[in-house]
Protein backbone atom coordinates (compact mmCIF):
# COMPACT_ATOMS: atom_id res chain seq x y z
CA UNK A 1 0.00 0.00 0.00
CA UNK A 2 1.34 3.26 -1.04
CA UNK A 3 1.76 6.33 1.34
CA UNK A 4 -0.43 9.29 0.97
CA UNK A 5 2.01 11.88 0.05
CA UNK A 6 -0.14 14.18 2.53
CA UNK A 7 1.29 11.99 5.12
CA UNK A 8 5.00 12.85 4.50
CA UNK A 9 4.27 16.72 4.48
CA UNK A 10 2.52 16.26 7.47
CA UNK A 11 5.27 14.51 8.85
CA UNK A 12 7.81 17.48 8.22
CA UNK A 13 5.01 19.60 9.52
CA UNK A 14 5.10 18.05 12.84
CA UNK A 15 8.91 17.83 13.05
CA UNK A 16 9.38 21.10 11.99
CA UNK A 17 6.83 22.33 14.97
CA UNK A 18 9.38 20.35 17.76
CA UNK A 19 12.54 21.89 15.90
CA UNK A 20 10.81 25.25 16.04
CA UNK A 21 9.70 24.69 19.85
CA UNK A 22 13.30 23.79 21.05
CA UNK A 23 15.43 26.67 18.78
CA UNK A 24 13.19 29.31 20.26
CA UNK A 25 13.17 28.13 23.93
CA UNK A 26 17.02 28.88 23.07
CA UNK A 27 16.80 32.79 21.55
CA UNK A 28 18.11 34.98 24.59
CA UNK A 29 14.70 37.12 26.46
CA UNK A 30 16.48 39.75 25.13
CA UNK A 31 16.28 39.46 21.69
CA UNK A 32 12.58 38.44 21.83
CA UNK A 33 11.91 41.54 19.30
CA UNK A 34 13.63 40.67 16.81
CA UNK A 35 12.88 37.28 17.01
CA UNK A 36 9.18 38.39 16.56
CA UNK A 37 10.42 40.69 13.82
CA UNK A 38 12.40 37.95 11.94
CA UNK A 39 9.37 35.48 12.06
CA UNK A 40 7.28 38.11 10.34
CA UNK A 41 9.84 38.16 7.58
CA UNK A 42 10.11 34.27 7.38
CA UNK A 43 6.19 33.78 7.52
CA UNK A 44 6.27 36.06 4.45
CA UNK A 45 7.40 33.37 2.13
CA UNK A 46 3.83 32.75 1.41
CA UNK A 47 5.27 35.07 -1.09
CA UNK A 48 5.84 31.59 -2.94
CA UNK A 49 1.67 31.09 -3.65
CA UNK A 50 1.08 34.66 -4.38
CA UNK A 51 3.48 34.55 -7.64
CA UNK A 52 2.35 30.97 -8.56
CA UNK A 53 -1.43 32.54 -8.16
CA UNK A 54 -0.01 35.81 -9.69
CA UNK A 55 1.05 33.83 -13.25
CA UNK A 56 -1.94 32.18 -13.23
CA UNK A 57 -3.71 34.07 -16.06
CA UNK A 58 -3.05 31.75 -18.65
CA UNK A 59 -1.27 32.55 -22.22
CA UNK A 60 -2.18 36.47 -23.22
CA UNK A 61 -4.46 36.67 -19.74
CA UNK A 62 -2.32 38.84 -17.23
CA UNK A 63 -4.83 40.79 -14.79
CA UNK A 64 -7.75 37.90 -14.11
CA UNK A 65 -9.65 37.74 -10.77
CA UNK A 66 -7.93 35.00 -9.45
CA UNK A 67 -4.27 36.92 -10.46
CA UNK A 68 -5.12 40.23 -9.21
CA UNK A 69 -5.83 38.70 -5.81
CA UNK A 70 -1.80 36.90 -6.25
CA UNK A 71 -0.95 40.56 -7.25
CA UNK A 72 -2.01 42.05 -4.05
CA UNK A 73 -0.40 39.36 -2.48
CA UNK A 74 2.51 39.79 -3.48
CA UNK A 75 2.83 43.47 -2.23
CA UNK A 76 1.70 42.48 0.82
CA UNK A 77 4.15 40.16 1.19
CA UNK A 78 7.37 42.42 0.02
CA UNK A 79 6.36 44.68 1.97
CA UNK A 80 6.84 41.85 5.09
CA UNK A 81 10.03 40.80 3.13
CA UNK A 82 11.88 43.46 2.96
CA UNK A 83 10.63 45.48 5.91
CA UNK A 84 11.27 42.57 8.39
CA UNK A 85 14.37 41.65 7.43
CA UNK A 86 15.71 45.04 7.23
CA UNK A 87 13.92 46.39 10.50
CA UNK A 88 15.17 43.32 12.30
CA UNK A 89 18.78 43.82 10.91
CA UNK A 90 18.86 47.56 12.19
CA UNK A 91 17.77 46.42 15.45
CA UNK A 92 20.53 43.57 15.72
CA UNK A 93 23.14 46.07 15.16
CA UNK A 94 21.97 47.98 17.97
CA UNK A 95 22.89 45.22 20.67
CA UNK A 96 26.71 45.80 21.60
CA UNK A 97 28.58 44.58 24.03
CA UNK A 98 30.29 46.25 26.64
CA UNK A 99 33.63 48.13 25.48
CA UNK A 100 36.30 47.18 27.48
CA UNK A 101 38.30 50.16 28.66
CA UNK B 1 10.89 24.67 -16.25
CA UNK B 2 12.14 23.51 -13.66
CA UNK B 3 12.22 19.73 -12.23
CA UNK B 4 9.43 19.01 -8.90
CA UNK B 5 11.70 16.87 -7.56
CA UNK B 6 14.67 19.76 -7.51
CA UNK B 7 12.59 22.26 -6.14
CA UNK B 8 11.21 20.22 -3.39
CA UNK B 9 14.65 19.93 -2.56
CA UNK B 10 15.51 23.75 -2.66
CA UNK B 11 12.85 24.91 -1.04
CA UNK B 12 13.41 22.37 2.21
CA UNK B 13 17.12 24.34 1.94
CA UNK B 14 15.31 27.42 2.53
CA UNK B 15 13.16 25.85 4.89
CA UNK B 16 16.89 24.76 7.22
CA UNK B 17 18.18 28.47 6.31
CA UNK B 18 14.85 29.60 8.23
CA UNK B 19 15.32 27.38 11.18
CA UNK B 20 19.36 28.95 11.23
CA UNK B 21 17.66 32.30 11.31
CA UNK B 22 16.11 31.83 14.20
CA UNK B 23 18.67 29.56 16.19
CA UNK B 24 21.49 32.70 14.88
CA UNK B 25 18.83 34.92 18.04
CA UNK B 26 20.40 32.55 20.28
CA UNK B 27 22.78 35.51 21.03
CA UNK B 28 23.48 38.50 20.07
CA UNK B 29 27.04 37.97 18.29
CA UNK B 30 25.25 35.02 15.98
CA UNK B 31 22.24 36.65 15.51
CA UNK B 32 23.20 39.40 12.46
CA UNK B 33 24.30 35.40 10.96
CA UNK B 34 21.08 34.25 11.74
CA UNK B 35 19.37 36.81 9.75
CA UNK B 36 21.62 36.73 7.11
CA UNK B 37 20.86 33.40 6.28
CA UNK B 38 16.95 34.26 6.34
CA UNK B 39 17.41 36.49 3.86
CA UNK B 40 19.26 33.75 1.77
CA UNK B 41 16.71 31.38 2.19
CA UNK B 42 14.28 33.82 0.94
CA UNK B 43 15.80 34.80 -2.17
CA UNK B 44 16.23 30.82 -2.83
CA UNK B 45 12.45 30.39 -2.38
CA UNK B 46 11.57 33.04 -4.65
CA UNK B 47 13.42 32.51 -7.41
CA UNK B 48 12.84 28.42 -7.47
CA UNK B 49 9.14 29.54 -7.17
CA UNK B 50 10.06 31.71 -10.43
CA UNK B 51 11.90 28.56 -12.00
CA UNK B 52 9.33 26.02 -11.20
CA UNK B 53 6.11 28.36 -12.61
CA UNK B 54 8.30 28.91 -15.99
CA UNK B 55 5.90 31.20 -16.91
CA UNK B 56 7.98 34.55 -18.04
CA UNK B 57 5.80 36.38 -19.55
CA UNK B 58 4.57 39.71 -19.80
CA UNK B 59 2.67 38.72 -16.11
CA UNK B 60 6.12 38.26 -15.15
CA UNK B 61 6.80 41.72 -15.25
CA UNK B 62 4.06 43.04 -13.15
CA UNK B 63 5.63 40.58 -10.66
CA UNK B 64 8.67 41.72 -10.61
CA UNK B 65 6.72 45.52 -10.44
CA UNK B 66 4.92 44.73 -7.26
CA UNK B 67 7.51 42.96 -5.27
CA UNK B 68 9.78 46.17 -6.39
CA UNK B 69 6.96 48.68 -5.01
CA UNK B 70 6.34 46.08 -1.83
CA UNK B 71 9.62 46.12 -1.11
CA UNK B 72 10.27 49.94 -1.62
CA UNK B 73 7.38 50.07 0.52
CA UNK B 74 8.71 48.01 3.20
CA UNK B 75 12.32 49.24 3.61
CA UNK B 76 10.93 52.97 3.53
CA UNK B 77 9.48 51.60 7.00
CA UNK B 78 12.18 49.87 7.90
CA UNK B 79 14.59 52.47 8.18
CA UNK B 80 11.94 55.12 9.50
CA UNK B 81 9.96 53.25 11.78
CA UNK B 82 11.25 55.06 15.48
CA UNK B 83 12.52 52.03 17.68
CA UNK B 84 9.63 53.05 20.16
CA UNK B 85 6.97 51.84 17.59
CA UNK B 86 8.20 48.43 17.43
CA UNK B 87 5.38 47.11 18.81
CA UNK B 88 3.12 48.79 16.34
CA UNK B 89 4.79 47.77 13.06
CA UNK B 90 4.98 44.20 14.45
CA UNK B 91 1.41 44.18 14.61
CA UNK B 92 1.00 45.81 11.07
CA UNK B 93 3.43 43.50 9.89
CA UNK B 94 1.45 40.14 11.01
CA UNK B 95 -1.95 41.96 9.63
CA UNK B 96 -0.07 42.00 6.01
CA UNK B 97 0.72 38.40 6.62
CA UNK B 98 -2.79 37.58 7.31
CA UNK B 99 -4.36 38.95 4.46
CA UNK B 100 -1.74 37.60 1.96
CA UNK B 101 -3.22 34.06 3.22
CA UNK B 102 -6.32 35.42 2.60
CA UNK B 103 -5.71 36.43 -0.83
CA UNK B 104 -3.70 33.42 -1.42
CA UNK B 105 -6.27 31.14 -0.80
CA UNK B 106 -8.76 33.04 -2.68
CA UNK B 107 -7.35 32.96 -5.43
CA UNK B 108 -6.57 29.11 -4.86
CA UNK B 109 -10.33 28.92 -4.92
CA UNK B 110 -11.49 30.57 -7.74
CA UNK B 111 -8.46 29.15 -10.45
CA UNK B 112 -7.70 26.03 -8.43
CA UNK B 113 -6.21 24.77 -12.09
CA UNK B 114 -3.44 26.83 -11.63
CA UNK B 115 -2.21 25.41 -8.29
CA UNK B 116 -2.81 21.80 -9.95
CA UNK B 117 -5.39 21.14 -7.26
CA UNK B 118 -8.39 20.22 -9.51
CA UNK B 119 -10.92 21.88 -10.82
CA UNK B 120 -13.69 25.11 -9.58
CA UNK B 121 -16.38 23.46 -7.96
CA UNK B 122 -14.16 20.54 -7.63
CA UNK B 123 -11.53 20.47 -5.65
CA UNK B 124 -9.57 18.07 -3.88
CA UNK B 125 -11.32 17.85 -0.34
CA UNK B 126 -7.80 17.77 1.69
CA UNK B 127 -6.55 21.05 -0.35
CA UNK B 128 -10.29 22.69 0.23
CA UNK B 129 -10.07 21.96 3.83
CA UNK B 130 -6.48 23.01 4.15
CA UNK B 131 -6.98 26.36 2.13
CA UNK B 132 -10.16 27.23 4.18
CA UNK B 133 -7.96 26.99 7.72
CA UNK B 134 -5.45 28.89 5.66
CA UNK B 135 -7.86 31.79 4.99
CA UNK B 136 -9.59 31.51 8.35
CA UNK B 137 -7.00 32.00 10.44
CA UNK B 138 -5.20 34.47 8.10
CA UNK B 139 -8.60 36.26 8.26
CA UNK B 140 -8.09 36.01 12.25
CA UNK B 141 -4.64 37.10 11.61
CA UNK B 142 -5.62 40.36 10.01
CA UNK B 143 -8.46 41.78 11.96
CA UNK B 144 -7.02 40.49 15.36
CA UNK B 145 -3.66 42.64 14.32
CA UNK B 146 -5.68 45.79 12.95
CA UNK B 147 -7.16 45.99 16.18
CA UNK B 148 -4.36 45.19 17.87
CA UNK B 149 -2.29 48.10 16.26
CA UNK B 150 -5.03 51.04 16.31
CA UNK B 151 -4.69 50.17 20.09
CA UNK B 152 -0.86 50.43 20.45
CA UNK B 153 -0.79 53.50 17.87
CA UNK B 154 -3.23 55.36 20.59
CA UNK B 155 -6.16 55.38 17.64
CA UNK B 156 -7.98 53.35 19.59
CA UNK B 157 -8.61 53.63 23.18
CA UNK B 158 -6.50 50.44 24.70
CA UNK B 159 -9.32 49.80 27.59
CA UNK B 160 -10.74 46.46 27.17
CA UNK B 161 -14.26 47.06 25.42
CA UNK B 162 -16.35 44.63 26.76
CA UNK B 163 -20.26 43.57 26.45
CA UNK B 164 -22.97 41.19 27.53
CA UNK B 165 -23.07 37.92 25.93
CA UNK B 166 -19.77 38.51 24.33
CA UNK B 167 -17.80 34.97 24.94
CA UNK B 168 -21.16 33.49 23.80
CA UNK B 169 -21.26 35.72 21.37
CA UNK B 170 -17.74 34.37 20.27
CA UNK B 171 -17.84 30.92 21.40
CA UNK B 172 -21.18 30.72 18.38
CA UNK B 173 -18.89 32.23 15.56
CA UNK B 174 -16.13 30.20 16.36
CA UNK B 175 -18.82 26.72 16.36
CA UNK B 176 -20.06 28.44 12.85
CA UNK B 177 -16.18 28.56 11.58
CA UNK B 178 -16.31 24.85 11.74
CA UNK B 179 -20.11 24.32 10.03
CA UNK B 180 -19.14 26.40 7.35
CA UNK B 181 -15.92 24.62 6.66
CA UNK B 182 -17.75 21.60 6.84
CA UNK B 183 -20.34 22.14 4.56
CA UNK B 184 -17.92 24.15 2.50
CA UNK B 185 -16.61 20.92 1.89
CA UNK B 186 -19.32 19.19 1.15
CA UNK B 187 -21.18 21.36 -1.46
CA UNK B 188 -18.10 23.35 -2.75
CA UNK B 189 -20.14 26.87 -2.90
CA UNK B 190 -18.81 30.04 -3.31
CA UNK B 191 -20.53 31.46 -1.22
CA UNK B 192 -20.28 29.63 1.62
CA UNK B 193 -16.08 30.70 1.14
CA UNK B 194 -16.47 34.19 0.82
CA UNK B 195 -18.90 33.77 4.54
CA UNK B 196 -16.72 31.63 6.08
CA UNK B 197 -13.74 34.80 5.40
CA UNK B 198 -16.13 37.38 6.42
CA UNK B 199 -16.94 35.82 9.49
CA UNK B 200 -13.48 34.83 10.30
CA UNK B 201 -12.30 38.71 10.06
CA UNK B 202 -15.60 39.41 11.95
CA UNK B 203 -14.01 36.73 15.58
CA UNK B 204 -10.39 38.34 14.86
CA UNK B 205 -12.26 42.00 15.54
CA UNK B 206 -14.24 40.28 18.12
CA UNK B 207 -11.31 38.74 20.13
CA UNK B 208 -9.21 41.24 20.46
CA UNK B 209 -11.22 44.28 21.40
CA UNK B 210 -11.83 42.78 24.91
CA UNK B 211 -8.11 42.99 25.54
CA UNK B 212 -6.40 45.76 27.46
CA UNK B 213 -3.41 47.62 26.14
CA UNK B 214 -0.91 46.34 28.78
CA UNK B 215 -1.87 42.63 27.76
CA UNK B 216 -0.25 43.65 24.79
CA UNK B 217 2.69 41.50 24.56
CA UNK B 218 0.69 38.37 24.63
CA UNK B 219 -2.12 39.61 22.23
CA UNK B 220 1.17 40.30 19.24
CA UNK B 221 2.91 37.06 20.35
CA UNK B 222 -0.29 35.32 19.61
CA UNK B 223 -1.18 36.59 16.62
CA UNK B 224 2.55 35.89 15.81
CA UNK B 225 2.09 32.38 16.26
CA UNK B 226 -1.78 32.30 13.93
CA UNK B 227 0.47 34.51 11.45
CA UNK B 228 2.42 31.00 11.28
CA UNK B 229 -0.23 29.07 11.74
CA UNK B 230 -2.05 30.36 8.53
CA UNK B 231 1.13 30.23 6.21
CA UNK B 232 1.36 26.32 7.50
CA UNK B 233 -2.23 26.11 5.70
CA UNK B 234 -1.83 27.56 2.59
CA UNK B 235 1.66 25.53 2.40
CA UNK B 236 0.06 22.49 2.52
CA UNK B 237 -2.53 23.64 0.13
CA UNK B 238 0.57 24.31 -2.17
CA UNK B 239 2.03 21.76 -1.36
CA UNK B 240 5.33 23.63 -0.47
CA UNK B 241 8.05 22.51 2.21
CA UNK B 242 9.40 25.56 2.70
CA UNK B 243 6.08 27.05 3.75
CA UNK B 244 5.07 24.10 5.96
CA UNK B 245 8.53 24.23 7.92
CA UNK B 246 7.90 28.10 8.37
CA UNK B 247 4.48 28.04 9.40
CA UNK B 248 5.70 25.51 11.80
CA UNK B 249 8.34 27.67 13.13
CA UNK B 250 6.34 31.09 13.24
CA UNK B 251 3.55 29.15 15.02
CA UNK B 252 5.58 27.34 17.56
CA UNK B 253 7.52 30.51 18.06
CA UNK B 254 4.40 33.00 18.28
CA UNK B 255 2.83 30.37 21.24
CA UNK B 256 5.88 29.95 23.05
CA UNK B 257 6.17 34.00 23.29
CA UNK B 258 2.41 33.77 24.34
CA UNK B 259 3.37 31.58 26.73
CA UNK B 260 6.41 33.25 28.44
CA UNK B 261 4.44 36.71 28.37
CA UNK B 262 1.05 34.70 30.33
CA UNK B 263 3.60 33.12 33.06
CA UNK B 264 5.34 36.76 33.44
CA UNK B 265 1.79 37.82 34.61
CA UNK B 266 0.62 34.86 36.15
CA UNK B 267 -1.90 34.70 34.33
CA UNK B 268 -3.52 31.71 32.46
CA UNK B 269 -3.82 31.98 28.49
CA UNK B 270 -7.78 31.68 28.87
CA UNK B 271 -7.99 34.52 31.55
CA UNK B 272 -5.80 36.90 29.16
CA UNK B 273 -7.93 35.92 26.32
CA UNK B 274 -11.09 36.32 27.88
CA UNK B 275 -9.76 39.75 28.62
CA UNK B 276 -11.63 42.84 30.60
CA UNK B 277 -8.83 42.46 32.60
CA UNK B 278 -8.61 45.41 35.15
CA UNK B 279 -12.50 46.78 34.66
CA UNK B 280 -13.95 44.81 37.12
CA UNK B 281 -11.16 45.25 39.78
CA UNK B 282 -10.95 48.97 39.29
CA UNK B 283 -13.62 49.07 42.11
CA UNK B 284 -12.02 46.83 45.18
CA UNK B 285 -8.66 48.55 44.39
CA UNK B 286 -9.77 52.33 44.80
CA UNK B 287 -11.88 51.50 48.72
CA UNK B 288 -8.52 50.84 50.09
CA UNK B 289 -6.74 53.66 48.49
CA UNK B 290 -7.40 56.13 51.49
CA UNK B 291 -5.08 59.22 51.85
CA UNK B 292 -1.62 57.48 52.97
CA UNK B 293 1.19 59.24 53.48
CA UNK B 294 4.17 59.48 50.24
CA UNK B 295 7.15 60.90 50.60
CA UNK B 296 8.31 62.77 47.36
CA UNK B 297 11.23 64.93 46.13
CA UNK B 298 12.24 66.16 43.52
CA UNK B 299 15.29 65.93 40.98
CA UNK B 300 17.76 67.39 43.57
CA UNK B 301 17.11 64.63 46.19
CA UNK B 302 17.30 61.80 43.86
CA UNK B 303 21.04 63.23 42.03
CA UNK B 304 22.06 62.74 46.24
CA UNK B 305 20.82 59.66 46.68
CA UNK B 306 22.43 58.43 43.68
CA UNK B 307 25.41 60.06 43.91
CA UNK B 308 26.09 58.47 47.37
CA UNK B 309 25.40 54.82 46.22
CA UNK B 310 27.64 52.30 45.37
CA UNK B 311 25.51 50.07 43.24
CA UNK B 312 22.11 51.57 41.04
CA UNK B 313 19.36 49.58 39.33
CA UNK B 314 17.46 50.54 36.62
CA UNK B 315 13.60 49.64 35.98
CA UNK B 316 12.45 50.86 33.25
CA UNK B 317 8.44 50.27 31.60
CA UNK B 318 6.57 51.45 29.13
CA UNK B 319 6.56 54.55 30.56
CA UNK B 320 10.34 55.17 29.60
CA UNK B 321 9.32 54.33 25.75
CA UNK B 322 6.15 56.62 26.05
CA UNK B 323 8.64 59.29 27.54
CA UNK B 324 10.96 58.27 24.79
CA UNK B 325 13.34 58.83 27.91
CA UNK B 326 16.48 55.63 26.88
CA UNK B 327 18.84 58.07 25.52
CA UNK B 328 18.52 60.18 28.05
CA UNK B 329 18.42 57.24 30.94
CA UNK B 330 21.94 56.18 29.18
CA UNK B 331 23.23 59.58 29.66
CA UNK B 332 22.61 59.74 33.15
CA UNK B 333 23.97 55.76 33.63
CA UNK B 334 27.19 57.39 32.13
CA UNK B 335 27.72 60.09 34.72
CA UNK B 336 27.34 57.81 37.59
CA UNK B 337 29.63 55.50 35.82
CA UNK B 338 31.74 58.00 35.85
CA UNK B 339 32.03 58.31 39.48
CA UNK B 340 32.66 54.46 40.21
CA UNK B 341 28.58 53.81 40.43
CA UNK B 342 28.14 50.28 39.37
CA UNK B 343 24.79 50.50 37.32
CA UNK B 344 22.40 47.40 36.01
CA UNK B 345 19.52 47.20 34.13
CA UNK B 346 16.35 44.78 35.52
CA UNK B 347 14.34 43.74 33.06
CA UNK B 348 11.00 41.90 33.80
CA UNK B 349 9.12 39.59 31.22
CA UNK B 350 5.96 41.73 30.45
CA UNK B 351 7.70 45.06 30.81
CA UNK B 352 6.57 47.14 28.02
CA UNK B 353 4.23 46.47 24.86
CA UNK B 354 5.82 43.30 23.42
CA UNK B 355 8.81 40.94 24.16
CA UNK B 356 11.71 41.85 24.46
CA UNK B 357 10.57 45.84 23.72
CA UNK B 358 12.74 47.21 26.67
CA UNK B 359 15.98 45.64 25.45
CA UNK B 360 15.76 47.04 22.19
CA UNK B 361 15.00 50.33 23.60
CA UNK B 362 18.18 49.93 25.61
CA UNK B 363 20.09 48.59 22.82
CA UNK B 364 19.44 51.84 20.68
CA UNK B 365 20.51 54.42 23.59
CA UNK B 366 23.67 52.25 23.32
CA UNK B 367 23.52 50.50 26.49
CA UNK B 368 25.67 47.37 26.50
CA UNK B 369 23.68 43.88 26.42
CA UNK B 370 25.85 42.43 29.17
CA UNK B 371 24.27 45.30 31.62
CA UNK B 372 20.54 44.37 30.93
CA UNK B 373 19.38 41.11 32.66
CA UNK B 374 16.22 39.43 33.08
CA UNK B 375 14.27 38.80 36.28
CA UNK B 376 15.58 35.46 37.64
CA UNK B 377 18.94 37.18 37.01
CA UNK B 378 19.24 40.31 39.09
CA UNK B 379 16.45 39.33 41.50
CA UNK B 380 18.55 38.99 44.18
CA UNK B 381 20.64 42.05 43.62
CA UNK B 382 17.84 43.92 44.71
CA UNK B 383 19.02 43.66 48.51
CA UNK B 384 22.38 44.61 48.13
CA UNK B 385 21.91 47.61 46.23
CA UNK B 386 21.58 51.31 47.79
CA UNK B 387 18.86 52.39 44.91
CA UNK B 388 16.59 51.48 42.39
CA UNK B 389 15.79 53.73 39.61
CA UNK B 390 11.63 52.52 38.66
CA UNK B 391 11.18 54.47 35.45
CA UNK B 392 7.87 53.41 33.95
CA UNK B 393 7.31 50.79 35.22
CA UNK B 394 4.40 49.67 37.68
CA UNK B 395 2.51 46.68 38.27
CA UNK B 396 5.91 44.99 37.86
CA UNK B 397 7.48 46.42 41.38
CA UNK B 398 4.48 45.76 43.60
CA UNK B 399 4.71 43.50 46.46
CA UNK B 400 0.96 42.93 46.77
CA UNK B 401 1.71 40.38 44.23
CA UNK B 402 3.50 38.80 46.88
CA UNK B 403 1.84 39.40 50.06
CA UNK B 404 -2.08 39.94 49.28
CA UNK B 405 -3.57 36.62 48.16
CA UNK B 406 -7.33 39.21 47.04
CA UNK B 407 -5.05 41.26 44.56
CA UNK B 408 -5.32 40.08 41.07
CA UNK B 409 -1.44 39.96 40.51
CA UNK B 410 -1.05 38.07 43.81
CA UNK B 411 1.70 35.13 42.42
CA UNK B 412 2.85 37.20 39.45
CA UNK B 413 6.60 37.37 39.20
CA UNK B 414 7.69 41.00 40.57
CA UNK B 415 11.04 42.42 40.28
CA UNK B 416 11.96 42.80 44.07
CA UNK B 417 12.45 46.49 44.35
CA UNK B 418 11.31 47.03 47.39
CA UNK B 419 14.19 45.42 48.73
CA UNK B 420 17.13 47.75 48.13
CA UNK B 421 18.05 50.59 50.89
CA UNK B 422 16.17 53.57 48.38
CA UNK B 423 13.66 53.19 45.82
CA UNK B 424 13.40 56.11 43.42
CA UNK B 425 10.03 55.80 41.54
CA UNK B 426 9.09 58.30 38.45
CA UNK B 427 5.63 58.95 37.49
CA UNK B 428 3.37 61.58 36.83
CA UNK B 429 0.88 60.99 39.58
CA UNK B 430 -0.22 58.60 42.09
CA UNK B 431 -2.53 56.76 39.57
CA UNK B 432 -2.70 53.32 39.93
CA UNK B 433 -1.36 51.12 36.47
CA UNK B 434 -3.57 49.19 34.13
CA UNK B 435 -4.80 46.71 36.50
CA UNK B 436 -6.42 49.46 38.65
CA UNK B 437 -3.96 48.46 41.30
CA UNK B 438 -2.51 50.86 44.28
CA UNK B 439 0.95 50.27 44.10
CA UNK B 440 2.13 49.68 48.10
CA UNK B 441 5.41 50.98 47.02
CA UNK B 442 4.28 53.91 47.06
CA UNK B 443 3.74 54.07 50.46
CA UNK B 444 6.68 52.39 51.84
CA UNK B 445 9.59 54.18 53.92
CA UNK B 446 12.42 54.14 51.63
CA UNK B 447 10.34 55.33 48.43
CA UNK B 448 11.16 59.06 46.98
CA UNK B 449 8.66 59.35 44.34
CA UNK B 450 9.40 61.86 41.85
CA UNK B 451 6.40 63.55 40.34
CA UNK B 452 7.67 64.55 36.57
CA UNK B 453 7.62 62.98 32.92
CA UNK B 454 10.44 60.26 32.92
CA UNK B 455 12.47 61.95 30.14
CA UNK B 456 12.40 65.71 32.01
CA UNK B 457 13.62 64.17 35.26
CA UNK B 458 15.98 61.80 34.20
CA UNK B 459 17.63 64.96 32.44
CA UNK B 460 17.40 67.02 35.18
CA UNK B 461 18.78 64.26 37.82
CA UNK B 462 22.12 64.13 35.22
CA UNK B 463 22.36 67.90 35.46
CA UNK B 464 22.27 67.65 39.73
CA UNK B 465 24.83 64.75 39.35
Amino acid sequence: MEIDPFIFRLSIFILSIFVGYYVVWSVTPSLHTPLMSVTNAISSVIIVGAIIAALSGGKGVIFSSSSIFGFLAIVLAAVNIFGGFLVTQRMLAMYKKKKKD
Amino acid sequence: MMSANLSAILYLISGVLFILALRGLSSPETSRQGNLFGIIGMVIAIFVTFLSVGNFSSGFIYVLIFLVIGGSIGAFIAYRIPMTAMPELVAGFHSLVGLAAVFVAISAFINPKAFGLGTPGDIKLASLIEMSIGAAVGAITFSGSVIAFLKLQGIMSGAPITFKGQHVLNALILISIVVLTFYLCSTQSSNLFWILIAVSFLIGFLIIIPIGGADMPVVISMLNSYSGWAAAGIGFTLENTALIITGALVGSSGAILSYIMCKGMNRSFFNVILGGFGATEQSSANQSKEQKPVKSGNAEDAAFLMKNASSVIIVPGYGMAVAQAQHALREMVDTLKKNDIKVSYAIHPVAGRMPGHMNVLLAEANVPYDEVFELEDINNDFANADVAYVIGANDVTNPVAKTDPQSPIYGMPILDVEKCKSVLFVKRSLSPGYAGIDNDLFYRENTLMLFADAKKMTEDITKNL
